[in-house]
Order: structure tokens, then sequence, then C-alpha cells
């Protein structure tokens, strides 16, 4: 970072600006919901289910409610309300059955958190432990449903498809070409299976919720760390069944999401319990515990790839059955699994294919949106297919991917027009091998003289996709308003949670204005009744979308702007330039106004004034997407896709097993740089936590199906002594035509691919495929132990001999 | 803990029928009497009591280091310590960081480097990185590595971190003469 290559050819656009919160969160200043206090406000507590599947006999709470200081004690029996942004499957309170270690079975306000605490533990619950349903397989046979209201239970009807009787949430498809030929007639079919853990988000500030429930009037009021404000007015509206406008949502600061803090969380349960105490406000705080236990994670997933390809290398059809462990819920978890049927064979263009995504209860912690949704998961598998099969083909997988890749003329899986302003993962692959150096794989005679060194070295690659996987009318808004010194203040619905949004936005407007970023203010606080709707903070979809609104609102601005400058300078507005703060006549730059002269009306020397506050709103919808076909998945699903590629060095400890990561190469085809700087941050960050799922993370059940590792010492995520010795960054700028200065998103995409850039790396070194994360020491070490070339399982049951 | 108070120094009384005692100690240069819970831990004494609320709680269970602040010289992580351990200590926490409405020299380069996202582990790596510096001006990568290996950032992937940590030991010896 020390010298900055990029360069931009826009003045503010792509310039490397530090961001606009870096002060106050340098000096301990900002502001986390963590950190908020308000008049009165209560403290709660949560008593977790003991068991994975329970019936609930009893629940005495009269200790608890007699102990001075409580004010309110709730279960479940005293609410029916159910939650869930695209299925409504959770309860707020489990009642009757809990279905996760982890199910909320009370909870406590009281005025401290010891006090909440210690009536927690007075609380006597009588369960009767039920036989749970421990993977997906033994869902799939559904003789236990874990709803048994499965049938009745409502959903995003037309984009999710859960099936009666059974434990399937949602099974969403697509279908393509002509299978059962394309497979007869390929040279060579492969299949195999792949899989991966849960595995957690891991933000460092654990979610929080304070609500007050107004007890004079339907007023739900509402601070949270949070990723969706306008996605919690809407669910909290309907689960209460009050209005939308009754909601009122504040995020301050938010101390990481990463796709956790999306929908909705603790905010129903806070809202309750300020409801039972008399509308004091509530605060409710996850512990580290029940960060890992309670709230969700990213689902386990199954993938089995069929492969049929011919002897030249080219891919005739892929037949792909993905099986997801959303765990106990799936109230955002089917917008996960449904991402696999347009995006869950990589950035390949296929013929003949079919893919079935199946979304499945099971009892464990239950699952959500995690940075690339559905990506990072299906590209393990997709990834790691591809480079089976170039091994079997005999031909170098850059060569083979070469030939398969998307390029424009090529359809997606969903039917898709590939053009130039789609961007060009070649380009990224291309660039990512060439600076790590690839010249072909290791031979067995130069793995084996590596290994008597005790260390083998091995490069991998891989290529990704990913676009915002989102509803068709998706929207984003801005309002930008003048201040009487000329500068702007700006409000957008989207959050900043660390990803840079807020200095990304304002570059933009900056630009537009020609305006210097400090007189760009944009309001780090979203507050439903004051900022523009924004449909959720997700999908790496701000920069494109935000953008737009923010490229409208400015130029909305600008248009009311010279209509009073024309006005004032006798000429008409097409005539006006805009330039440093200046409306000035395109032939004459003499005759000018500053924008502070106009800024609240403009007032004559005679005192009449004309024109009034500046501001300018700005608004934009997802251009043209459509609901994929039910049975084929055709349709338009991608307002945008982000294309790109890694390449990894690594060393294998062969003694201990131990992973080091020398080098990282990521390219992404990102249409323009907003922030140099931010880009290189989205970058490192996500290579890391791409680096955490592979070699490092993951949930671990026992038997009876309780989280084993709920806590850092036992559920380690990487530190600095993990961090890749290099990372070299590659922006690829092709421009996307209807974006924001030809900008993609890429907030989520640098953590894609890496577990199978490392996988494939690690066949390189020591020969050996390994089909499941993660790549633990232990996992690499049984892998070599066994002798076997195709590690399918890691458990140490599944060792020779057990 | 560098702490050699002995025990018997604290003052205990009841108030309210709850066991307090008070504790007298010095932070960000200002010196404080408070009356406390003898079971507060230091992290809630600054937060709750001081209301510094730039010293973060990640885990509770001294994992993290988001609690991280400066006792006696050393980083420390303040919410598995006693707030009564710090009887008599100097304690920096990151308001303190900031001299005469002056940003120091390692916050500037945390800016610089774009060496935090969301910021709730900042405060801790500021603190950790400050003692470092204080008691070894010129760390080598490896040394900067093993100290900060004990405070988690989930946003930034440690690279920025690195390079704002030798900005600023570079710059603190060349224009502070460290």
């Amino acid at each position: 970072m020390d010298e900055k290559k990029y360069q931009s050819k826009y003045k503010r656009v792509g310039q490397a600006y530090d961001r606009k919160d870096a002060q106050e969160k340098v000096t301990g200043q900002a502001v986390y919901a963590y950190d908020m206090e308000l008049p009165g406000m209560l403290h709660a507590r949560c008593l977790l289910s003991p068991y994975a599947r329970a019936k609930i006999v009893s629940i005495d709470t009269s200790k608890a409610k007699a102990l001075p200081g409580v004010r309110a004690v709730l279960c479940g029996e005293d609410s029916d309300i159910l939650v869930g942004l695209y299925m409504q499957d959770k309860r707020v309170l489990a009642k009757g059955e809990t279905r996760y270690h982890g199910d909320v079975v009370a909870a406590v306000a009281a005025d401290d958190e010891e006090t909440a605490e210690r009536a927690i533990a007075l609380l006597d619950v009588v369960y009767e432990p039920l036989q749970p349903v421990h993977d997906v397989d033994e869902a799939l046979e559904a003789k236990i449903l874990v709803h048994d209201d499965i049938n009745e239970l409502k959903h995003y009807v037309g984009v999710f498809f859960p099936q009666k009787d059974s434990n399937i949430a949602s099974w969403n498809k697509s279908k393509k070409g002509d299978l059962d030929k394309a497979f007869a007639e390929s040279d060579v079919v492969v299949e195999n299976e792949f899989s991966l853990p849960a595995v957690a988000h891991v933000p460092m500030e654990t979610h929080v919720a304070i609500v007050q429930a107004d007890p004079y009037s339907n007023k739900i009021r509402i601070w949270s760390s949070a990723q969706s404000p306008f996605a919690i007015r809407q669910i909290m509206a309907d689960s209460f069944g009050i209005s939308e406008s009754d909601v009122e949502v504040h995020i301050p600061y938010v101390g990481g999401g990463f796709g956790g803090k999306a929908g909705i969380h603790l905010e129903p349960l806070a809202a309750l319990l300020s409801k039972a105490a008399g509308g004091l406000a509530v605060k409710v705080r996850a512990t580290r515990e029940q960060e890992f236990n309670q709230l969700p994670t990213r689902a386990g997933m199954r993938g089995r790839i069929k492969t049929g390809v011919n002897l030249d290398g080219k891919i005739n059809a892929v037949q792909a059955v993905y099986d997801w462990d959303s765990g106990a819920y799936a109230d955002y978890g089917v917008n996960v699994g449904k991402t696999a049927v347009y995006s869950g064979l990589g950035p390949y263009s296929v013929d003949n294919a079919s893919i079935d995504s199946k979304t499945i209860y099971t009892n464990k912690v239950f699952s959500t949106a995690y940075r690339g949704f559905g990506h990072l998961e299906t590209h393990w598998s997709i990834e790691r297919q591809i480079d089976i099969l170039s091994q079997k083909l005999g031909i170098d997988p850059y060569e083979f991917r070469m030939m398969n890749l998307l390029e424009p003329g090529s359809r997606t899986i969903s039917g898709e027009l590939v053009t130039e302003s789609t961007g060009s993962v070649k380009e990224c692959l291309t660039a990512v091998v060439k600076e790590i150096g690839w010249t072909g794989r290791k031979t067995e005679e130069e793995r084996q003289r590596e290994w008597k060194t005790g260390k083998v070295r091995g490069k991998g690659f891989a290529v990704l996709q990913k676009a915002p996987a989102m509803p068709a009318n998706t929207a984003s808004s801005a309002i930008i308003q003048m201040n009487g010194d000329g500068r702007v203040r700006m409000m957008i619905g989207g959050v900043d949670i660390g990803q840079g949004a807020n200095t990304a936005m304002a570059q933009i407007a900056a630009q537009e204005l020609d305006l210097p970023i400090e007189h760009i203010d944009i309001m780090t606080d979203i507050d439903t009744r004051a900022n523009p709707y924004d449909w959720n903070t997700v999908a790496s979809k701000l920069t494109f979308m935000g953008g737009n609104a923010v490229i409208n609102a400015s130029r909305e601005l600008l248009r009311k702007m010279k209509e009073v400058a024309a006005q004032v300078l006798k000429t008409e507005p097409e005539y006006l330039a805009h330039a440093n703060g200046e409306i000035y006549h395109v032939h004459n730059p003499e005759r000018k106004l500053s924008y502070k002269q106009i800024a609240l009306g403009y007032m004559y020397p005679g005192g009449t004034s004309i024109g009034g506050p500046l501001m300018a709103t700005g608004t934009y919808i997802a251009d043209g997407l459509t609901n994929l076909h039910p049975e084929t998945g055709q349709g338009a699903p991608a307002l945008v896709w982000t294309f790109g590629a890694h390449a990894v060095e690594i060393e294998v400890d062969v003694e201990t097993g131990s992973i080091e990561v020398l080098k990282v190469a990521s390219a992404f085809d990102i249409g323009q740089v907003i922030n140099e700087k931010l880009v290189y941050g989205q970058i490192c960050g996500g290579v890391m936590q791409g680096l955490g799922s592979a070699i490092l993370e993951g949930y671990k059940f026992s038997n009876d199906v309780k989280l084993m590792n709920p806590s850092f010492t036992d559920n380690k995520i990487p530190t600095m002594k993990d961090m890749p010795k290099e990372i070299v960054p590659i922006y690829i700028e092709n421009p996307q035509r209807n974006g924001p200065y030809g900008a993609r998103g890429v907030g989520e995409h640098p953590m894609i691919s890496i577990p199978s850039a490392v996988g494939n790396a690690v066949y390189d070194a020591l020969g050996i495929n390994f089909h499941v994360l993660p790549l633990s020491p232990e996992a690499i070490v049984l892998g070599i132990e066994s002798g076997k070339k195709s590690i399918l399982c890691t458990d140490v049951d599944c060792l020779p001999g057990r | 803990m560098d702490n050699n108070k002995d025990c018997s120094m604290y003052t205990e009384h009841v108030e309210s029928g709850k066991r307090k005692v008070t504790l007298s100690l010095t932070v960000n240069g200002q010196f404080v009497v408070r009356d406390i819970d003898p079971n507060m831990t230091l992290l809630h004494f600054l937060r709750d009591n001081l209301k510094l609320f730039g010293t973060k709680e990640a885990c509770g269970e001294g994992e993290c280091g988001a609690c991280t602040i400066i006792m006696n010289g050393k980083a420390v992580t303040s919410c598995i310590i006693l707030a009564v351990e710090a009887e008599g200590a100097e304690i920096t926490t990151v308001e303190g960081l900031a001299m005469d409405g002056k940003l120091s020299i390692l916050q500037e380069e945390f800016i610089s480097q774009d060496a935090l996202q969301c910021g709730f582990c900042t405060p801790g790596f500021l603190m950790s990185t400050r003692a470092l510096l204080d008691h070894n001006p010129n760390p080598s990568d490896e040394e900067i590595i093993e100290v900060l290996s004990g405070n988690l950032c989930r946003c930034t992937g440690y690279h920025p971190i690195m390079q704002a940590v030798k900005r600023a030991a570079d710059r603190e010896q060349k224009e502070l003469g460290r």
C-alpha cells in the first residue's frame, strides 16, 4: 500500500481518500448499539435450550419473577409471533418444542445484566428430550419433521418452494439442454462429492438490540447493530401486526456484520420484553457464546457434482445436487439455497445442465446469509471438481478453465447473455495465474524430492462469480441537501458496516457535484424516519445501486441549481456548467454564481428571492430482473455479475499438517475502482476470511447435536499469525454500462473460491484431493496417513481401521 | 499483574446493603476515586463508572483483545482483570491517545493505511500497539505479529494494520526521536 500504483481517470472517483468514519473510530468516539444507554433501560438475558430437540413440559417462572429488580419474564406461551424475511418459520420464543441447542426458551428483563442472569438461573423448566434430526440425510428421510407445520408456513410464494410433509424448506431447480444425451456423448463422466461445515460470521460486536415498545401507541422504537434497517421495519410490522410507519429503526455504528446482521434477530424479543415491562427500553446483547450457538451461522453444505466432458476439454454437461444444512430455521437460509440454481456452476458456459438445491431443516444452529452466500460453498465444489477433471484429462487446469469460461456471447446457467459490459472472468484468471508464476503442476518426482525436506510447496487457483441475490424489485435511494455554506449533506438507506460505503457514496457525490470530499457530509447513523429507503445492506449491491441513486440525486440537484442560476445570470440552464463549487456560463466563465449564493435560495440586491433551499432525491430500482422459472430456473436473476479469480502459493508441513500461505493474487473485474484503499481493504479482509473457512474454521457438533465449539478458545478465527506473507490485488476495469462510473460491487467476492484455490494448491503439493473443509492441520495429517488420494471425510472416525 | 498493592489498602464499606470498596487510580492522566462493587471488572469500571466507551468487550474472556488497555505500562485485557487490581495504577485507554486535540502518529497511520473497517477492535489494536512501541520502538515484523496476534480483527485481514504499525514506528522514531 505504500506506493499507490492505481491511477484514476477521474478527479474524485477512484481516489484513495481516507475513510470518513476513521477519526471517530481511532479515538473511541464512535458509538455502537453496544455502547448505547437509554433512560430507564433494562437489560435482558435468555435461557437457551439445553437440547437440540426437546418437548417443553413445563416452565415455572415464579421464583424468577419474584426476584427484586426483575421487570419481565417471558416464555413461548406468552407469544405466538413468527418472524422471517423469506420464510416465516421462526418463533421468537420456543413453544411446545425446542428445535436447536440455542433456541430461546425464556427471557428475562431486569434492572441490570447480573439480576437478569440470576433470574435465568431461577427458572425451572422440565424438558422431555426428543430424538433430533442430525444431518441432511436423516432430514431427507422425513421420519422426524423439524417443523411439523411446514405445510402452513408463510413464505415468499413463487420464489421459494417448501415441500409438503418434509424437512425441505425450499427446493429450487434449474434445467437446460438435454442432460442424458450430453452425458451419453461425453468421453469422460466424473462424479464427486464435496462438503463443508457451518462457519460463524464472528462480527467483533455481537448482536445487540435495544427496543422500546411505546405503551401509549403502536410505536416500536429500535436501536440495533443491524445491516438492514428497512428489512427490520418491514418484518417487525408484519410480525407484530402494525404499520411499517409505526416502527422506527436507528442504526448507529455497526461492529461488523458479514451478512449475519442482515434480516431480523434480537429485535422482536427485545420488543416483547419491552411490552411486558410496561414500555421501558430493553437491551438484549448476545454474549460471544450466544453469537456462536444462538445466532445464525453459514449453513453446512454437501454438493454432488457429475460432469461430462470430451477429451479435448469441452464440458458437455453438469448435474449438481446441493443439500444445505440450514439447521432449525430457514427464514433467510432459503435465499442462500436459491443462489445455487443460477450461480452454482461457477462462471462456466455449459449447454446441458441441471441443478437441484434443497435448503433443509435439521436440529442444528440455524443458518443465514454470510458474505458471498451460497457462493463460497458451491465454488468449493465446482472449482475442486474442475481441478479434478483437469487431472483426469491431463490438461493444464488453466487451459482447461480457459476453454470453458464464460465470454461475450455465451449464456449463464439461467440464460442471461454475457456481453462486454458483463466483465471478463478470463482476464481475471489470466492475471492471477501470471502473478503466481504458474508453469504447470508439480510432477510426482518433484513432489517426492520436496517431501524429504518436510515441507512441500503447491500452487493452485480458482475462478469465481457472484451477483447480488435479491428480489427483482430491490431499490436504493439517496437524499442530498445543501447547507448555507455551499457544502452538502447526504443520506442513504444502506448501512456502512465497515465496508466503507459512506466514503464511496460521498466520492461519487463529490465527483458529480465537483466538490471536495470534505464538503460531502454523509449521515453515519441511519434512522428510518429520516433516511430514504434501501432494501437491505447485503449482496455487494450498495456501490452499484446506492451509487446510481447518488448519481441521480446529484444530477437532480445540479438541474435545480442551474435553473436558479439561469434566472440570475439571465441565460438558459443548458448554457451553464459547474466546477469547483460554482455554476458558470460555458462561453463566459465570469458569468457565475457560487453554490453558496444559491444554497438556501438566491436573494437579489433588493431582497427579492427565488429558488429556496436546495435539495434533491435520487432512486434506483434493479433494472430488468425477473423471478426464475420454478422448474427450469431460467430468467434474469443478476443485476450485476462481478467475476474474479484467486491464485495461491502454499507450503504444507507434512509432519504437522499446517499450511502456510505464502502468496495470494486476487483479481476482480470491478469495472471501476471507486476508492483503491477501500477495495484493497475488502480484498485483504475477504481473503483472510476465506482462509479461515479454508484451513481453520468449522462448527463441530456432538452426537446429540450440541455445538461443541461455541467460543474463541475452540472456534479459532485467523489472527495476524495466519496472515498470508503477500496479497497482490489486481483490479480489472471493464466497465458495466449501467453501473456508477462503470463500477461493480466487490464486498463479498474476495472470500469466494479461496478454499477451492487452497484445496487445488494442496493437491499440487501433496497429490491428494481433499473433498471436505476445513483443511486443518489434523485434516491434512489424517489425509496423508490414510494413504488415500481422495479424502471425503477428515473425522477421526473415518481413519482406516476405525 | 504488575500491581503489587496489598489488598489491605482497599477501604471496604457497606452501602445500601452491598459491599463496596473505594478505588483510586489515574486514568488518562486524571486522578479518580470511586466506590465500586468489589467483583467489578476493570472493563466495566472504565465503561460503566467512568463512561469511557472506547474500550470494548467482544468476548469477555480475554481471548480477543478488544478490551485492551495499558495498565502501568503493560497492555492488559481489561475484561479479565478486577477493577480492584488497578488500585493506584496508571491507566491509558484509547481516549488518552490523542493529546491537545491532535491525533497521535499511531492514530494517523491507522487512518492513512485504512487499518480499520468496522472499528470495533480498533481501540484494542491501538492500545496493544502503543504498549509494544513504548517498549520496543523499532519492532521486527515477527515481533509485531507475536504481540498483535492476541487481538482479533474480522474485517481488515491484518495487512493494513501491519503497515500502519510499521509506518507509525518509523515516524515516531524520526519525528519523536524514540
